[in-house]
């Protein structure tokens, strides 16, 4: 795709984000604001794994990290820059500290894959068992699995407040600034080295790069990204609680990814979308169980579309565009016939 | 050939759950200089090279390139000092274009323009001009190798170590790939490990002999074909040796 | 000294523990380098086996949890495995992932079908006295079903046919085919062997627990951690490491709380993994399993 289309595409998303709330309800305002955080926390995960090859299972650790950073920053010293701040950095941070023993002891993929997913087992039980009064960082309850309610939410920098309205055009505006971003870094020389790590990382290190330090890197960005999908979430609803790092949201992040397709940005953030609103759909009802339907969901695409929809998206547009070019030049020879 | 010893290994040796895999290897390569390293199969000579650039630590005895003692570095800050490798099997960005694959190269040791220019006159001497935004994937085995020595000629080593560059090759592949050795030889000293002796005698230079673990021999071509040792160990085993598993 | 003895039987109990919710998943990553990421929940289905067939069908309780709990469960590896893991071999991560929706899909399931509620069952056992302290007796038995099935295991691959087809498996799969062995099934009911046991040790650990559709949770985080700790042999592995994990969280348990216990268990993996990289897996071997 030429860049021409592709600033025409964000051209139209931004006017598309513009309108959507006069025309759908409060209601869905509201969801989609959470659709859209969520695809943060989507690409997240889809430049980690899909650009740097580095299975996170566990990327929800990050997530609840940021939300729980921002809660306990913005009850300590208030809803201002230092606790969105502190939202990204903690668990960058942690990232950066887990990724040293993991990257550096030069453990295998799937080993990676396990242990991140035991981190957000087990700070989810950690949070969890922390409902007394005792457990508190500054003035702020952490509340166990009651979570942390009322949490003081952002202001606009002129000092107004963000409605519902305007946090849905903030949620867009970072989501479209942090996909830039990460696609500007993929085209620098540390960024190129994450994608040829993702495809070699034994010939990447014998062309002299330090693997561990770039995996090292490349997830604790990640982390940052997810931290600050985190920080948005929990100015979304005032409100976070353990279950952020439950195993059935590290799960969706996965299959977020799958569906959406492992090796592409735009993928991930599209399925989180469709699949948001498939469990919100889901959720109106009794009968079917939502896990029930994401666990099967996860199986049929490994086995049968293992690539994801991206690709397939991708060819079917391709396959279009083409036949309309083809149709548009045999239409130009007709006067000669 | 009084030109400086660049890399020297004394006494090194590795085992594998007890298996002496090297035994005792003394080995010096001198600035400039392209020496062949022969020997049946399982003598060690991938081994050898895997601790040359720092894939496996070794088990005793030391190696000193360019005055630094490289062993026990890791493979990246092998590289950093200027080892090249190519594996034996091809090993590139499988899902990268020839031309991403050399950039990567290039931009260990150039910045900017030079990265480009660079970038051309690889691609220009490994005669891939015409395939530069082809995936490697898709590439021929022939010419996935000469990407992996395209790889070496664009880091620019001082010291380049081939693993089997002309393995899989056509007849008219191996030339070219002599080429392109003669080529990495104008600013590197190379190792080359091959089994085809043919190939060894146009290469015509030092050849070094390894037989279960150790040096057995050194010398011209001519020397080494005449040693007794050698014929008894390589050439008289040859059919054993080729008949045996890998 | 009897305050020594309880201390000592609550570091063997949660050694014990370890093994039992670690083993299954040790037989089938260390036989087949698969892993199982449904493991937590064919411990819960072991534990619904064991109280339904108790409760409801009103069959003795030994019998469903050394019988009818691995059986049952085992059954159903081997259907999963025929599914869905038999066309991903080969694909260690797909094989993850496709075992993760399976382990949703599962819970999903139960919960529609028995609802989102602990049920219990309670352990015949009478506590044990020793001097003035008492213990579980129920901890008893699990010490000695860990050790019967260590012991079971260790003759299984060592004495046995199936035994030595499944280790030749794992060694060279295509020389099993060709000397006329058939790894499919070789592995089928390895997959199988892996599930039951993993019934087992749910089934074993129902009474002390509870059953609840989502207990696999609490359960695959540290069976995960001691599996991969262990490393490629199966059953030293897992008995080093068992022994290892279920000591430390057992004193951090016994310090300060269960969950202080768990962290100290990650922890502590996770500076294992920086120290002793090579114990678990070396780095240039990663495409050879």
């Amino acid at each position: 795709m030429s860049s021409t289309y592709k600033l025409l595409i964000l051209g139209a998303v931004i006017v598309a984000t513009y309108f959507v709330p006069s025309i759908i309800e409060v209601f869905a305002v509201l969801n989609f604001t959470v659709y859209i955080i969520m695809g943060m926390l989507a690409l997240s995960l889809a430049f980690v794994w899909g650009m740097g090859g580095i299975m996170v299972l566990g990327q929800s650790a990050f997530f609840g990290l940021g939300a729980y950073a921002y809660a306990i920053g913005a009850l300590n010293f208030g809803a201002g820059w230092e606790a969105v701040a502190v939202s990204i950095i903690v668990p960058a941070i942690f990232a950066a500290l887990l990724g040293y023993f993991m990257f550096y002891g030069r453990i295998s993929d799937i080993y990676v894959g396990v242990i991140t997913l035991a981190v957000t087992l087990i700070l989810f039980n950690l949070i969890n068992s922390t409902s007394g009064p005792q457990y508190k960082i500054g003035s702020a309850r952490i509340g166990g699995y009651n979570g942390i309610t009322s949490i003081p939410t952002l202001d606009w920098p002129n000092g107004s407040m963000i409605d519902i309205n305007g946090m849905f055009y903030l949620s867009v505006g970072l989501l479209i600034a942090v996909y830039l971003m990460v696609k500007f870094y993929l085209t620098t020389k540390y960024g190129k080295v994450t994608i040829a790590i993702r495809e070699n990382e034994h010939r990447a290190e014998l062309l002299g790069y330090n693997v561990s330090l770039n995996k090292l890197i490349t997830f604790s960005i990640g982390g940052a990204i997810a931290g600050l999908a985190g920080c948005m979430f929990a100015n979304w609803g005032a409100f976070v609680s353990p279950t952020l790092f439950s195993l059935v949201q590290s799960a969706q992040i996965i299959i977020w990814v799958i569906v959406g397709g492992r090796g592409t940005l735009v993928g991930p953030i599209l399925g989180c979308i469709a699949i948001q609103w498939m469990v919100t759909q889901l959720g109106t009802q009794q009968t079917v169980n939502v896990s029930f339907v994401l666990g099967i969901l996860l199986t049929i695409f490994v086995l049968l579309v293992p690539a994801g929809l991206a690709p397939l998206i991708a060819g079917t547009i391709r396959k279009a565009f083409g036949r309309v070019t083809k149709k548009g030049s045999a239409l130009a020879k007709e006067p000669n016939s | 050939m009084n030109s400086e010893v660049i890399l020297e290994a004394k006494g090194l040796g590795i085992n594998f759950g007890g298996v002496h895999a090297i035994k005792e290897v003394d080995f010096k390569l001198r600035k400039g200089e392209l020496r062949c390293l022969i020997g049946p199969n399982g003598a060690g000579k991938t081994t050898f090279f895997r601790l040359l650039s720092g894939q496996h630590e070794p088990t005793r005895g030391e190696i000193t390139f360019l005055g630094h003692k490289i062993s026990g570095m890791l493979p990246y800050q092998v590289a950093r000092l200027g080892i090249g490798v190519k594996t034996q099997v091809p090993s590139l960005f499988e899902g990268l274009t020839v031309y991403e694959n050399l950039e990567l190269a290039a931009n260990r040791v150039s910045t900017g323009k030079q990265v480009e220019r660079d970038i051309e006159d690889v691609l220009q001497r490994i005669g891939l001009q015409d395939a530069r935004n082809v995936k490697t994937a898709d590439l021929s085995h022939g010419q996935r190798q000469w990407v992996e020595l395209g790889l070496i000629l664009a880091s620019k080593p001082a010291l380049a170590l081939l693993d089997e560059p002309a393995a899989g090759m056509t007849h008219a592949e191996a030339l070219k790939t002599i080429e392109i050795i003669k080529q990495i030889t104008v600013n590197s000293s190379v190792v080359v490990v091959e089994h085809d002796m043919d190939f060894i005698k146009q290469i015509g230079e030092n050849v070094t002999v390894f037989d279960r673990g150790e040096v057995i021999a050194e010398g011209t071509f001519q020397e080494v074909a005449a040693n007794p040792h050698v014929r008894e160990a390589y050439l008289g085993r040859k059919d054993v040796s080729d008949a045996g598993s890998h | 000294m009897d305050f020594g003895l309880i201390i000592a039987i609550e570091i063997l109990g949660s050694i014990a523990i370890l093994v039992l919710i670690s083993i299954g998943l040790a037989v089938v990553f260390g036989m087949m380098k698969v892993i199982n990421m449904a493991h937590g929940e064919f411990i819960m289905l072991g534990g619904y086996v064991t109280i339904y067939g108790t409760n409801v069908a009103g069959l003795n309780i030994w019998f469903c949890i050394l019988v009818l709990a691995p059986l049952v469960v085992g059954l159903i590896g081997i259907l999963l495995e025929w599914l869905v893991v038999r066309h991903l071999y080969g694909r260690m991560i797909d094989t993850m992932l496709a075992t993760w929706g399976i382990s949703l899909a599962i819970v999903g399931l139960m919960t529609m079908l028995v609802g989102n509620t602990t049920t219990g069952i309670s352990t015949p056992l009478p506590s044990v006295q020793v001097g003035s302290f008492s213990t579980s007796g129920h901890s008893f038995f699990l010490i000695a079903l860990a050790v019967v099935i260590i012991v079971g295991l260790a003759a299984l691959f060592k004495l046995t046919t199936f035994g030595l087809m499944a280790r030749a498996t794992t060694q060279n799969a295509d020389m099993v085919a060709k000397l006329g062995g058939n790894p499919r099934r070789i592995y089928a009911l390895t997959f199988g062997l892996g599930a039951a046991l993993a019934g087992l040790g749910g089934a074993a650990l129902a009474p002390v627990t509870g059953v609840i559709p989502t207990i696999g949770v609490s359960y695959i985080a540290k069976a995960f951690i001691t599996v991969i700790s262990g490393g490629g042999t199966v059953i030293a592995g897992n008995i080093a490491a068992s022994t290892l994990f279920g000591t430390i969280s057992q004193a951090f348990t016994y310090w300060y709380t269960p969950i202080i216990g768990e962290v100290a268990l990650l922890v502590s993996a996770v500076i294992l993994i920086r120290i002793l990289p090579k114990g678990i897996t070396g780095r240039f071997f990663k495409k050879a399993i």
